[in-house]
């Protein structure tokens, strides 16, 4: 039977896929596996292998990108194909071009769904999903280019007095992901040079790191004391709260070690 | 030690600006520059008067002894005294041969005045007309010396009537040159004339020479010339009519010295604004002026490191003193500041405007380079790109033979490529080939044998046969081609146009130029007859004479992608669609794009290939072509071989447009492809029997045959180990 389904793995390790995703894998004629949008610290493909008893291929951003995923689609005309995505599929990454294509050809295709950072982080954080304005993506400079994009969002979602939810790059390839330090800094080099301040000593910002896993770190304080925080191995996101509800005061101060000092910033 | 005391007496002339000149000697292969300079060199006391003629002390690499052709510019500072007067003259050597007229370029950037040198046998030659227009061009003003007038005498055995009206010829033709390339005040006033005492006469081997000034004040006649051959007399003739005098006391006499230069000659080669701080200062040649210093060559000296020679047009420079360059965008601090003895640098504290210096610890500083003191550095306008009349059209790879030496190749071709802007160093992808590509055969050749001697004389290098450089053109605008990112979140729409060719000269003049800056640019090309909004938004000029639009209305998030879409537009460049050639004389016009909301799905991995892939999209559908390089030959025959010759030429695709008899010779001009010239040497020499005297120069691209371009397109993709089939359009382009 030809179908495509896209399966979310989750956030930390083998055991996040969920009982239906792995039912699915189980039952596939062909299962493929990318990493590259996101790092799921504890995963080991061959351990996932094993739960499934299924023979996993990697594939890499080229194939999917450049060749536009042939070989998946290839293989979803032939039978059910899997297509193993880190998180929630076609959420915080772009697979999106692939199931349109699969669609286009006349293969039906489904999603299972697995947790996303989206969601773990602002629950971590003990902030109200209601209150987040546009998330970005704080990108690696290239060249000296500093992109000014996560700077203009958060100075739109400040005004606004929404929460700013920033996803920090990663280049899976080069083993590289940004800390939460990294983050700051670039962040810190922009306001340098356009001075609006959004940036400042007393911002208050909440750091996540290793959400999903049994140990995730999440500490909330002014903006230069989290700089200087150790929050130890990555994957780490970022979160700058606009106006807080006083719930939301209670959890950063409760739950995430922000100072008495913050309950200023309810409204 | 003379030469100590002389620095300090240099060193004291260099603060007199009226008594300064800074000249160089310009000439046809062989017409005796070099020769002429060491006689000169004598004057300064670097050698002795005998051995100057022969030892040509300019020549200092082994090479160019042995070839007898100068390949290194190298620089010396000479005295002359006229009246009572010291006059400091400040020479720059130039190369003679024509694969080599980069560096000649460069160096006119540096001089105010250039004596031309020409052979009284054979006449106003190919050369000779190449290094006066660039002269003119930038504003040096020529006097002109007619060497080996002995072998008139000797070997032509001509009479006094047949002498003068051979030399009447040669002024004649060279003021021609004048007239046809000049601007109307060089038309009108730098003219040459005997009687004005702006033309020498004489002979640099011997060592004599004189001008009709001179001639008058110590009464000799040109019989006398003659005669003093006749009867062995020559001693006596040098001893009356030294040609350093006669050489020095042209120069001294008509040539400007840096105030009354740089006042005509910044406007043209500076673009500055005049009315800024440093334009009024180079106009003044202000010594308390911002340092600005246009580098001319970069070399690269075992033992010091990179030594940067150029000519200082305002300021003072220091040791120790922080300076910037503005091309590297880097800072420095000036190690060492020295002058030019020979091929010699001594090393002196400061060195002041009208000037040239050498300075150590500017490792980034290359040929054409502006270097500025540090408090200017935002200010400062550069100096417009040096104008290369030459490009590189040939290519070899080259290995070492023993592949534990290839540190060592890269090392020495590193060097190599820092000395000689034109010869450009690369590396094949496909095959890891390293490639150099210069401007004839025996360039390379020559470079090959630097490698050699720069990595110690043992270092065995294998070389392939020499290739052809080609590039990639279209004939018609293309369409507008929609192509998306890798990840389909961003898509640009963007249109090709064949670049008009009054824009590619303004490129190839220097007179458009990327570190004009965008409003400047703009400018100049709507003087050219661009639409406004046209030329008010040039994003880029790529080096093989490409240009980039953004015609985007609102477009969000486009300034965070510039650099991307402009670093894509240079990879489409380097290599089109047809070969992977350099693509030439392409306007890319960016007519739409739609970006991904976040910045890391539109990174440089999903926007440099989405521009690339649209422009060559649009490339492909707008008539793509090949075009070759073509020589301008110039050969000189005896009568009874013009046949042969003109034969020869044509055969080879080539065609003749001028033949001009000069005495028994005809000068026969022509254009012939480069990729027909190989192994033209030995043809040549048999048709005529040997007695072609004959070179080649590139002179421009020319749209190759469809059948020479299809072989040209199957030989150079198996090379490159691609395809046999240029690739489809909709490879490039996307739907919707």
């Amino acid at each position: 039977m030809s179908e495509l389904i896209f399966v979310g793995m989750g956030l930390h390790d083998e055991n996040d896929i969920s009982l239906r995703g792995l039912e699915e894998v189980k039952k596939a004629d062909f299962a493929f596996a990318e990493l590259y949008t996101s790092f799921m610290k504890e995963l080991r493909i061959g351990k996932l292998e094993k739960l499934a008893r299924k023979k996993i291929k990697m594939v890499s951003r080229r194939m999917l990108e450049e060749e536009n995923g042939e070989e998946i689609l290839a293989a979803a005309q032939k039978g059910k194909t899997i297509f193993l995505v880190p998180g929630d599929p076609l959420v915080a990454t772009t697979h999106v071009d692939l199931r349109i294509n699969a669609e286009k050809i006349g293969v039906k295709t489904r999603i299972i769904h697995g947790a996303s950072i989206i969601t773990a982080a602002i629950g971590l954080s003990g902030l109200q999903n209601y209150k987040f304005g546009r998330s970005v993506t704080i990108p690696f400079t290239h060249n000296l280019h500093v992109s000014e994009t996560p700077y203009a969002i958060l100075k739109t979602n400040r005004k606004a007095g929404l929460h700013t939810l920033c996803f920090l790059d990663i280049k899976a390839e080069e083993k590289r992901y940004m800390t939460i330090k990294e983050a700051l800094g670039i962040l810190l080099e922009i306001e340098e040079k356009r001075r609006e301040s959004i940036i400042l000593g007393n911002t208050l910002v909440v750091g996540i790191a290793r959400a999903g896993s049994k140990n995730p770190v999440v500490k909330s304080g002014m903006f230069h004391k989290v700089l200087n925080y150790d929050f130890g191995a990555p994957p780490q996101t970022l979160i700058f709260p606009g106006k807080l509800h006083f719930m939301e005061a209670e959890a950063l101060t409760k739950l995430a070690d922000a100072p008495e000092s913050i309950k200023q910033l309810i409204r | 030690m003379p030469r100590f005391k002389q620095t300090a007496e240099i060193l004291q002339l260099m603060a007199k600006k009226e008594n300064i000149r800074d000249i160089g000697i310009i000439a046809h292969i062989d017409h005796g520059k070099t020769t002429m300079t060491d006689s000169l060199l004598t004057e300064a006391g670097l050698l002795s008067p005998k051995i100057a003629g022969q030892a040509r002390a300019l020549d200092y690499l082994e090479e160019e002894q042995k070839r007898g052709i100068t390949i290194k510019t190298a620089n010396i500072s000479l005295l002359h005294e006229e009246n009572n007067i010291s006059y400091l003259i400040n020479l720059i050597d130039t190369p003679g041969h024509v694969d080599f007229t980069g560096k000649v370029t460069r160096a006119l950037r540096a001089i105010d005045g250039a004596v031309v040198v020409v052979d009284a046998v054979e006449e106003v030659m190919v050369q000779t007309e190449t290094v006066t227009r660039q002269a003119l061009n930038e504003r040096v003003k020529p006097v002109l010396f007619i060497n080996k007038v002995d072998r008139l005498i000797k070997e032509l055995k001509l009479g006094p009537d047949e002498i003068q009206a051979k030399l009447a010829r040669i002024i004649r033709d060279f003021n021609n040159l004048i007239a046809l390339y000049g601007e109307d005040e060089q038309k009108n006033n730098w003219k040459v004339d005997p009687t004005k005492g702006t033309v020498a006469f004489g002979s640099a081997l011997h060592r004599w020479g004189f001008t009709m000034d001179i001639a008058k004040e110590k009464n000799i006649k040109f019989k006398e010339i003659i005669e003093a051959y006749k009867n062995e007399k020559v001693e006596e003739l040098v001893k009356k009519l030294p040609l350093h005098n006669a050489i020095l006391t042209m120069a001294v006499r008509h040539l400007p010295n840096p105030i009354e230069a740089q006042k005509y000659r910044i406007p043209k080669v500076w673009k500055g604004d005049i009315d800024s701080e440093p334009g009024k200062a180079m106009l003044n040649v202000d010594p308390k002026g911002p340092t600005v210093m246009c580098i001319t060559l970069a070399q690269m000296d075992p033992h010091a490191g990179l030594v940067a020679t150029g000519r200082l047009f305002s300021g003072t420079v220091k040791e120790g003193e922080q300076v910037y360059l503005v091309g590297a965008k880097r800072n420095y601090r000036v190690q060492q500041v020295s002058m030019y003895m020979g091929a010699f640098r001594d090393p002196v504290n400061q060195i002041d405007a009208g000037n040239i210096a050498a300075l150590l610890g500017l490792d980034q500083a290359r040929a054409g380079e502006t270097l500025v003191s540090l408090n200017h550095k935002s200010s400062m306008v550069p100096f417009e790109r040096i104008k290369y009349v030459s490009e590189p059209v040939i290519t070899i790879a080259i290995e070492p033979k023993h592949p534990r030496d290839l540190p060592r190749l890269i090392d020495v071709m590193n060097r190599l490529a820092i000395e000689d802007p034109n010869l450009v160093t690369s590396i094949n992808k496909e095959t890891g080939e390293y490639l150099l590509s210069g401007m004839g055969e025996l360039h390379l050749e020559i470079a090959v044998k630097f490698l050699r001697d720069y990595a110690g004389g043992d270092l065995e290098i294998i070389t392939s046969k020499p290739l052809v450089v080609y590039r990639e053109s279209i004939m018609s605008s293309g369409i507008v081609a929609m192509a998306k990112s890798p990840n389909k979140h961003s898509k640009f729409w963007l249109q090709v146009e064949p670049l008009e060719e009054n824009i590619i000269q303004l490129i190839e003049k220097g007179d458009l130029a990327e570190e004009m800056g965008r409003k400047r640019m703009g400018t100049v090309l709507k003087e050219a007859g661009w639409p406004t909004d046209e030329a008010r938004n040039v994003w880029a000029l790529e080096e093989h004479r490409n240009i980039l639009l953004d015609l985007t209305k609102g477009v969000q998030y486009l300034r965070e992608v510039r650099d991307m879409l402009i670093a894509g537009f240079r990879w489409a460049c380097q290599n089109g669609p047809l070969c992977e050639e350099p693509i030439r004389g392409l306007k890319v016009k960016i007519m739409d794009a739609s970006l991904h909301e976040d910045p890391v799905h539109r990174g440089p991995a999903q926007i440099m290939p989405a521009a690339r892939r649209g422009i060559l999209g649009s490339f492909l559908s707008s008539k793509p072509v090949i075009l070759e390089p073509v020589y301008k030959i110039g050969v000189s025959v005896p009568a009874q071989w013009v046949g042969e010759v003109s034969g020869l030429i044509t055969r080879k695709r080539g065609r003749i447009v001028a033949s001009e008899q000069k005495g028994p010779l005809t000068m026969i001009t022509g254009f012939i492809p480069v990729a027909e010239t190989f192994g033209l040497s030995a043809e040549m020499r048999s048709s005529t029997s040997g007695h072609a005297f004959w070179q080649t120069s590139f002179d421009h691209w020319e749209k190759a045959p469809e059948n020479v371009a299809a072989e040209v397109i199957r030989s150079v993709r198996e090379r490159r180990g691609l395809s046999s089939e240029i690739p489809n359009i909709s490879r490039f382009i996307d739907e919707a």
